[in-house]
């Protein structure tokens, strides 16, 4: 029988680590996300959780201890957020590589410059070609959940990569709310307490991990692990399937939100979307077409699921928290608009960029964000995506006509 | 006759060079199983030099086999040491610390 | 105090090779014979995190490995963290029963670069925490897989590529990064520096921070006939000279208590030992002097500390 009980989404993703019976814990606190080892180091200290507590002396040696005791057979699992990931980076690389399922929760946090502790996406955006598993949380429901859940999806035999569960910094973190907490039988019947590891460094069968790859290597062991990790987006759904007939709650790829037959969607992904819910209610109830998309996961993209939840839209809105310099628009409009590109009857897609390191999206901004949406793709324009909430007036992110949308 | 095994010619062709190794034949992560497989590599054709060691002279202390770093000699049920030509890479080591001079180097002749 | 010394004979060295020949290094490598004998110190029954460099490069080209223990690498600057997260991996599996209990050791083993460089914090939060491992350092005196370039542990006046000798400079003008002394500031329960000219000392201590409850620390010096600029077949007679001259002292600390191993009436000029030696072709007369006097100067404060702290 389900416990209801009130928590942050730290505090959530934490009881989710100790019902896994995670063995190992190398982490460095860092603003949102250090409720996360706090309480799990209560947890260790008070003997609630039997692992082994490493504090580490920075994000990189945090995830290079996991590496280590992922070799090893060890459940492993560190946290961090903005700038941390960022430091790390180069190990991200490597963990996939090497398909150590380590899972990893990130309170989403801006990068500096200028120090901002508060959300947006630009963490998650930078670390999208290292290889891991990557999906976003609405609330802290499913911050416990998707937690749970990577634990068990990384670990199979035919997926082997690590996997980050994404939530916003402070917004989610620090939030109580309820939600609920299924017994330890259910959480055993899900994910077993050893892991099934069989490549264990071990003194009896000596194997060698991490060897370099000389240019003629180099390529196949790239392929293989491409392959492999395409393949791993079957497992992914079928893991939450069974997650659902365990434990009552369904998880997909892509969530619609009364998108059945709207004409414009808009596409978001982490607690923004609970927001974007309201303002589409509060449209359709004044006889809009809209409806809502949260991208769940994020790697492996979702291409099928995307392409058959946008098939009735004449426009897709896609809000990012996360500026890419420079480039082709914010990332997820780029990769929303790369997914749907050649498609028969490809719907015109329109960006904006707003939240950004935490600045408070209300729900006049969402409309907005509609509402100009369906205005820049009825008569173009020449900016590559807009900023929602920006004080002063915006000009030079431009591309000629015809580069944004089709010149008319 | 060496104590440890020699590589035989079979041996030899069980070695899989990066050329036939296909994407597929990877291991998760790139993992490699068959430990200690680089002994079927012939470093013994990097030589210039090639040690010969003269029983006669040889006191059997050891210290050649002892000092080099590519355990390319190997210690014969007979107590005296035998140097893998397979393997010696010909630095000049075993020459140099043999105390009694029992090991020179001669110049690698083509084959 | 009597000290327990694990004794090596010839025929007390296990013939196993643990390091497969076969491997990339260069002829006459000083770090290969180190590694090779540190290799049958320890035994099978070990785990190793190596970091990139000329350990890692020369024994594991895809497709093949040299390695015949469990053997893990991922990057430069953090086998520290590495074989922290290997040691406490075992000790949790072990505790809850996941695997059968065994005393497997765990031995993290990189270059001097890796070391005093680039994987200080990781090797100095690994050792405050207090984790149960060895450490080796290979000290080859640069990075040596990549080219010869400078470390923090090159030598006062050796010539690298980064810090090259030239016509305003002499070389590197920093000296030596003590990482001994930096291990020995943590409280490490043991610390020593090796070579592999002496052999059973070096299996000796090896073997020692092997089986030391806690962290542990082995610096090494390896002579490199290829970035030291010497004939290769004089590797063993280089490493003798620079602790016969004082250069680099073979010692080992027990719980902050010094033991200097190999110790002569009078050491000799160090004159001997560049001068072989490529990298320092362009010292001139007054820089050896120079250099003598730092030597002199290193070895007294050394002998003045193993007085203070002895382990007698």
């Amino acid at each position: 029988m389900s416990k209801r009980v009130a928590l942050e989404a730290s505090h959530a993703c934490s009881e989710a680590v100790r019902m896994a019976d995670t063995d190992v814990i190398a982490a460095y606190p860092i603003t949102p996300q250090t409720h996360v080892p706090e309480r799990l180091a209560e947890m260790v200290a008070d003997g609630e959780l039997d692992a082994e507590y490493v504090p580490v002396e920075s994000e990189h040696s945090a995830m290079s201890a996991c590496c280590g005791a992922s070799a090893v057979g060890a459940r492993a699992f560190t946290t961090t957020a903005g700038v941390g990931l960022e430091l790390m980076h180069e190990v991200l690389y490597v963990a996939s590589s090497m398909r150590y399922p380590i899972v990893m929760v990130i309170c989403n946090r801006a990068l500096s410059a200028p120090l901002s502790v508060w959300c947006d996406h630009s963490d998650v955006m930078s670390v999208r070609d290292t290889g891991w598993i990557q999906v976003f949380c609405q609330n802290n429901q499913e911050a416990f959940d998707m937690t749970l859940w990577a634990f068990r999806v990384g670990e199979d035999a035919k997926v082997l990569f690590p996997v980050m569960v994404h939530f916003d910094g402070f917004t989610l973190s620090h939030v109580t709310e309820a939600m609920f907490l299924p017994e330890q039988e259910e959480v055993d019947r899900f994910l077993p307490k050893k892991r099934q590891y069989q490549f264990a460094l071990d003194p009896d069968k000596p194997m060698t991990h991490g060897a370099f790859g000389p240019p003629d290597m180099y390529t196949e062991s790239k392929i293989s692990q491409e392959v492999a990790f395409r393949k791993s987006k079957e497992l992914i759904v079928q893991g939450w399937k069974e997650f659902g007939e365990i434990f009552g709650r369904y998880y997909y790829p892509v969530e619609p939100y009364k998108a059945e037959g709207a004409k414009t969607l808009l596409l978001m992904m982490g607690s923004l979307s609970e927001t974007a819910q309201l303002v589409v209610d509060r449209k359709r109830e004044k006889g809009e077409s809209v409806g809502l998309i949260s991208l769940r996961l994020w790697r492996p993209f979702p291409f099928e699921e995307l392409r058959q939840a946008v098939k009735d839209a004449e426009t897709i809105v896609v809000f990012d928290r996360c500026i890419s310099f420079g480039g082709p628009g914010g990332p997820v409009f780029s990769e929303v608009r790369s997914a749907l590109y050649g498609i028969e009857r490809m719907p015109k897609v329109v960006g904006f960029v707003g939240g950004l390191g935490g600045r408070d999206v209300p729900m006049k901004d969402i409309e907005y964000a509609f509402d100009r949406g369906r205005e820049v793709a009825e008569k173009g324009s020449e900016e590559i995506f807009e900023t929602v909430g920006v004080r002063g007036k915006v000009e030079g992110i431009r591309e000629p006509k015809g580069v944004y949308l089709p010149a008319k | 006759m060496a104590t440890r095994a020699r590589k035989t010619k079979t041996a030899v062709k069980k070695l899989r060079t990066a050329s036939e190794v296909t994407w597929r034949d990877m291991e998760v992560g790139s993992i490699l199983t068959d430990a200690g497989n680089a002994s079927l590599r012939r470093t013994g054709d990097w030589r210039s030099e090639r040690p010969i060691l003269d029983k006669e002279k040889c006191n059997k202390c050891g210290l050649c086999w002892l000092y080099c770093p590519d355990a390319a000699v190997d210690a014969c049920e007979d107590g005296y040491y035998e140097i893998n030509l397979y393997s010696c890479k010909g630095c000049g080591i075993c020459a140099e610390i043999c105390p009694k001079e029992a090991i020179t180097m001669i110049e690698e002749e083509e084959e | 105090m009597a000290q327990e010394y694990i004794k090596f004979g010839k025929n007390l060295v296990s013939t196993k090779e643990i390091l497969a020949e076969g491997h990339n290094f260069c002829i006459g490598c000083g770090e290969a014979l180190a590694m090779r004998l540190a290799c049958k110190a320890i035994g099978e029954n070990m785990i190793i995190a190596m970091a990139t460099g000329c350990d890692e490069v020369c024994t594991t080209p895809l497709p093949v490995t040299s390695w015949r223990v469990p053997w893990l690498h991922t990057l430069f600057e953090n086998v520290g963290a590495e074989i922290s997260g290997v040691e406490v991996g075992l000790k949790a599996l072990m505790r809850k029963g996941k695997i059968p209990e065994r005393d497997i050791k765990c031995i993290g083993m990189a270059g001097d670069g890796a070391t005093s460089d680039i994987g200080v914090q990781a090797l100095s939060g690994a050792i405050e925490r207090g984790h149960n491992f060895l450490y080796i350092c290979w000290d080859n005196e640069a990075y040596m897989n990549t080219g010869i370039q400078r470390s923090s542990s090159t030598p006062y006046g050796a010539s690298t590529t980064t810090a090259p000798a030239g016509k305003v400079s002499i070389g590197q003008k920093t000296r030596k990064k003590n990482m001994v002394e930096i291990c020995v500031a943590h409280d490490i329960p043991y610390a020593a520096t090796a070579c592999p000219s002496y052999p059973f000392d070096l299996m000796n201590k090896v073997k020692k921070g092997a089986e030391v409850k806690g962290p542990a620390y082995v610096h090494i010096l390896c002579p490199c006939c290829t970035g030291w600029r010497y004939p290769s077949k004089i590797t063993i007679q280089m490493g003798r000279l620079a602790v016969e001259t004082g250069i680099f002292p073979l010692y080992e600390v027990e719980n902050g208590r010094y033991r200097l191993n190999v110790d002569r009436p009078t050491l000799k000029p160090v004159e001997e030992y560049l001068k072989p030696q490529g990298r320092y072709r362009h010292l001139t007369d007054k820089d050896i002097q120079e250099i003598q006097e730092m030597v002199n100067e290193d070895y007294a404060k050394l002998k003045a500390r193993i007085a203070c702290f002895s382990a007698a």
